[in-house]
């Protein structure tokens, strides 16, 4: 084995076990190692969020398809409601504020009115 | 400098092992620092094997030959980038390659959404480890690439039809791919393992199935253009039990970029994409098990090596794992909602996937079937062509209907009214163009015209996709930028479509003549006439070559040269075949010297006239565009994401 070989060799090591190590020389004492998994709450806030993103994409390609014809008008006075309140419920779970707004954005005419 | 890259694999096999134990032990009783550890660890092992693939590389370019694989798959006059190509050109390296890939891979993906998905990534540290351990310890037990020996005055030489371009860039972009699958796994478990079924697992890891898939799909084509030009049999895809493996992950994957759409909009089929993911993943270590192993008798199969076993090991447990982590999670894993119509975007997703799933598992089949012969009656018995064409037609003309008719139906439901609007001008195409096809000759093959006529139709159905999308944003730009995926999908759809029309074309419509011609005798095939003009023999440094001259008139005026040549290093004949674009005909003449006979000047040629070929390769760079415009980060969902999971990493 050359002498590079041996130099190249040793640095690897030692780099590897001062990175694997490095969380442990840098906090070698600490109140809380806990994993900042997300709680029941933070789960929750994601459930919703993500059926607020779902219903708001729906919303939002019921109209691109009315636009481009590929559903009808019946159809569409039919899903669109449903959508719309499921929309309105997600939001006005997460925060009622942003109902409006949001629900806007998607690029629905008519809101929900707030409670 | 052996010592040092069995010195870093020994290394990464150990930084493997501690990222998979402490990974899972930080997961499972939370410890935070741990983990970080564990992290740091998968990032090293990745460190490390790029040292031992450096030295590897590097004994390749230099010709070192006291590297035991250097001297089996290279010699002096190999050039360095096929030099280079040994890497991947023995086992040993093709290995190497695997855990360089995936531990590459796996870093970028856990540090990529380190922060984001931190309690998810958790636990996909020690999947990751997991598998990572496998091949550093077959690398570093059962296959080393740093075998060392006296070094001999020369190498044995690299098999001469891996001596190719296409050879340089197939097999990493195969790797690329299979190895690309390991990631949605990993994401997957740590999905379950963690309990976080939601969707944060699909965002994270979208991007890295739709480039796995790519390199997958596109390797495939490099590979089938390599063997039309290289191999020398007239085909491109053989149904050979490798080239199946590599298309088997690609269908499941296909499957799952599909399916994990409805997923996403609607909260379904979650027990199914993890089905889909886990199947791609065991399918893609299949392949490497059937191309390594030698338990099937295949042209790209290897010799019979040790590791066969162990990567049956392999696949076993981590299928047991697989299927035992998505019964444990079952009941987080029930969906939100239930199909509303039977005629709606999401079911003609469902049909797609059990189409492309029945597919696969019916390759699948074709593939284990000498397997199975083999325990039960103690002998190989093969499926040949006739199985696998026939259920590639029962099962993709179908689906090519349905690539069709899928984007012209609502999310939802769409009624048979909006249905019968929006499909008038696609049908109009359709016919007409089967009734064209039909005066000018090409009704000869059932399936040929069925498979163009169905091709008109999606190609239409795209048109008008394009064209309405952009009445109702006003700008293509703006159509495209506003959904790259489902506008990416439909470029992908068409590259689908060139690819079934050049199939169908040359192997529906195609001529084949065998003829034994003397010196100055004449064919005529097809409108083109050959005539052979006698033998020529040259030796060059690296072979012997042998030529059939032949004057060609009719659509193409020229003289060709196909023959043979023998190989000196290794010792191995090569088939060379004389392959001429006819562009204006949209067709290739490909001639095959089957046999030579210099005294005499007669020859044995097969000539082939390919109506359509080059579609499959043109389709090739469209299906990457269409991957390129999918793939094409969009700023504002990024800011979406990452304003949905902030609060997470609070």
């Amino acid at each position: 084995m050359t002498a590079a070989a041996i130099v190249l060799g040793a640095l690897l090591a030692v780099g590897v076990v001062v990175l694997v190590a490095l969380p442990f020389l840098r906090e070698p004492v600490v109140s809380d190692d806990r994993l900042d998994a997300p709680s029941e709450a933070e789960e929750r806030r994601l459930e919703l969020v993500e059926e607020r993103d779902r219903t708001l994409a729906a919303l939002k390609e019921l109209e691109f398809d009315h636009r481009t014809g590929k559903i009808g008008d019946d159809d569409y006075r039919e899903l669109l409601p449903p959508l719309r309140q499921a929309a309105a419920r997600a939001l006005r779970a997460l925060e009622p504020d942003q109902e409006i707004a949001v629900t806007r954005r998607a690029g629905v005419e008519e809101v929900q009115p707030k409670h | 400098m052996a010592e040092l890259g069995r010195a870093a694999l020994v290394l990464s096999l150990g930084l493997s092992v501690y990222a998979l134990v402490a990974g899972a032990v930080a997961a499972h009783r939370n410890l935070r620092r741990l983990s970080t550890s564990a992290r740091n660890a998968l990032f090293c092992s990745f460190a490390s094997t790029l040292v031992a693939a450096a030295v590897l590389a590097s004994a390749l370019v230099r010709h070192d030959f006291s590297f035991a694989y250097v001297a089996e798959h290279t010699d002096r006059n190999l050039s360095t980038p096929y030099a280079l190509s040994a890497f991947w050109g023995g086992q040993e390296g093709s290995l190497l390659l695997w855990l360089l890939v995936l531990t590459g891979f796996g870093s970028l993906a856990v540090f990529l959404n380190r922060r984001l998905l931190r309690d998810l990534t958790a636990w996909v540290v020690p999947v990751l480890g997991g598998i990572g351990t496998f091949f550093a310890f077959m690398l570093v037990a059962v296959s080393s690439p740093f075998g060392t020996q006296t070094a001999p005055l020369d190498g044995a030489g690299l098999v001469a039809s891996l001596q190719n371009p296409y050879m340089v860039a197939h097999p990493p972009m195969l790797y690329l791919g299979y190895v690309g699958l390991s990631i949605p796994f990993a994401f997957a478990a740590g999905a379950l393992l963690s309990g976080n079924t939601d969707e944060r697992w699909i965002v994270a890891t979208r991007r890295w199935t739709l480039v796995a898939w790519t390199f997958l799909g596109f390797g495939q084509l490099l590979g089938a253009h390599w063997a039309y030009v290289e191999v020398g049999w007239g085909g491109y895809y053989a149904w050979d039990p490798v080239e199946n493996a590599a298309l088997m992950p690609w269908l499941a994957a296909t499957a799952f970029l599909h399916s994990v759409m409805i997923q996403e909009r609607k909260g379904m089929l979650k027990v199914w994409n993890m089905v889909l993911v886990a199947l791609a993943f065991e399918l893609s270590i299949l392949g490497t098990f059937l191309t390594r192993s030698g338990v099937v008798n295949s042209i790209h199969s290897f010799a019979k090596s040790p590791i066969g076993g162990w990567f049956l090991a392999f696949l076993v447990i981590s299928s047991l794992f697989s299927v035992a982590l998505i019964l444990w999670r079952l009941p987080l894993l029930k969906a939100k909602t239930k199909l509303e119509s039977a005629l709606s975007r999401e079911a003609t997703f469902l049909y797609n996937n059990l189409l492309l799933v029945a597919l696969c598992l019916t390759i699948l089949w074709g593939v284990l079937f000498p397997i199975v012969t083999q325990l039960v009656k103690g002998e190989q018995r093969t499926i040949g062509r006739p199985y696998y064409d026939f259920f590639l037609r029962a099962f993709g003309l179908p689906l090519l209907f349905l690539m069709g008719i899928g984007p012209l139906i609502a999310w939802r439901k769409t009624s048979l009214r909006a249905l019968a609007r929006t499909l008038f001008w696609p049908i109009v195409v359709t016919i007409a163009c089967g009734v064209a096809l039909v005066f000018v000759g090409a009704g000869s093959s059932t399936p040929g015209i069925i498979a163009y006529s169905f091709s008109a139709f999606v190609l239409a159905t795209i048109v008008l996709e394009f064209v309405r999308g952009t009445r109702a944003t006003g700008s293509l730009f703006v159509l495209i930028g506003r959904n790259r995926r489902r506008y990416g999908g439909y470029i992908v759809h068409a590259a689908i479509v060139l690819l079934a029309i050049g199939i169908a074309g040359s192997s529906a419509y195609g001529a084949n003549v065998e003829q034994r011609l003397t010196r100055g005798q004449s064919v005529t095939v097809d409108g083109y006439t050959l005539t052979n003009r006698g033998i020529i023999q040259r030796t060059t440094i690296r072979a012997k070559e042998t030529r059939v001259l032949l004057d060609v008139r009719g659509p193409w005026k020229g003289q060709i040269q196909t023959g043979s040549n023998q190989f000196f290093n290794p010792p191995e004949p090569a088939q060379e075949v004389a392959i001429k674009t006819n562009w204006l005909r949209a067709e290739d003449l490909y001639v095959i010297a089957d046999e030579v006979h210099p005294a005499t000047g007669i020859v044995y040629v097969q000539i082939l006239v390919k109506p359509l070929v080059n579609l499959i390769w043109i389709a090739g760079i469209v299906f990457l565009l269409g991957s390129g415009v999918a793939l094409w980060p969009d700023a504002r969902e990024q800011r979406r994401l990452v304003t949905r999971l902030a609060p997470a990493r609070a």
